[in-house]
């Protein structure tokens, strides 16, 4: 038997890699890849909710949040050519249009 | 120890330290390659924890369509720059502002208030198996949330087709 609590430190092991990646990489393809890791931390959370509690929402809002990240893949990589074409590289502190 | 807990242990180490690799990684295409290998420990783990139609989707839809995407537009643009430093000067306070956010939300699953107790089932086949009972759910139940995310993904794509075709103007 494998207790809840590990499978939510191991959820959140994968959601601090997240983070951390996401905010101090420059190459925007790895902050994205960490998006798509923090997507997947809060799967592994929902599942091990969903096999504990012992009914099948966590694993339908699961397939919702897989639904979301596949848009945001698709979006963001969408983004990413439309910014390469204006600014010839992938290093975020180059997309500083917006900041003041 | 029973096989599925040694074997859940196995792989979430081992996607712990591939998604270590994933954003310690210099070149954008390795992270890629290590990614891939994470998703699929995760899916092994999904396994264990009762959800193969999800372990399937997984594999199908991230290591096989979303890493494919990034692949794909990596090779596109050309990313790899060879610049010399890999991460901002914001990296200390990102690894802050992490910790932060991790002790904050084990405060609350760990501690007293909200401990998750209880440990995962080791059997739960319903009639028909995994697949049709999830089948069954989501098509009655969660029949609109179903609709509203086919729109979305009609939505991202229209926007991903509109983002990518058309060159914005400086």
């Amino acid at each position: 038997m494998i207790p809840l609590s590990h499978v939510i430190i191991f959820s959140l092991v994968i959601f601090f890699i997240g983070v951390v990646g996401a905010l101090s990489r420059r190459n925007v393809f790895i902050v994205l890849m960490s998006i798509e890791l923090m997507l997947n931390a809060v799967n592994i959370a929902l599942i091990g909710i969903s096999s504990a509690v012992g009914n099948l929402i966590g694993q339908v809002l699961a397939i919702f949040i897989i639904c979301v990240a596949a848009g945001e893949a698709a979006v963001g990589m969408a983004i990413v050519v439309a910014l390469y074409r204006n600014r010839f590289t992938v290093n975020v502190d180059a997309f500083n249009l917006m900041k003041w | 120890m029973s096989w599925a807990q040694l074997f859940f242990y196995v792989f979430a180490i081992l996607a712990v330290i591939m998604a270590l690799m994933v954003i310690t990684r210099r070149k954008a295409v390795h992270s890629a390659i290590f990614l891939i290998l994470a998703f699929i420990c995760f899916a092994a783990t999904y396994v264990i924890m009762n959800a193969e139609l999800l372990a399937a989707i997984q594999v199908l839809v991230y290591a096989g369509g979303v890493v494919g995407l990034i692949i794909f537009v990596i090779m596109l643009v050309g990313a790899e720059e060879g610049e010399v430093k890999q991460t901002h000067g914001q990296w200390l306070i990102a690894g802050f502002v992490a910790l932060l956010l991790v002790v904050e939300v084990a405060f609350i699953l760990l501690g007293t208030l909200f401990r998750p107790t209880g440990a995962l089932a080791s059997k739960m086949v319903p009639a028909g198996g995994n697949t049709e009972a999830l089948g069954v759910v989501l098509y009655t139940k969660y029949l609109f949330p179903f609709e509203v995310a086919s729109v979305l993904l009609l939505a991202a794509m229209i926007g991903a087709i509109v983002l990518a075709k058309y060159k914005l103007k400086r």
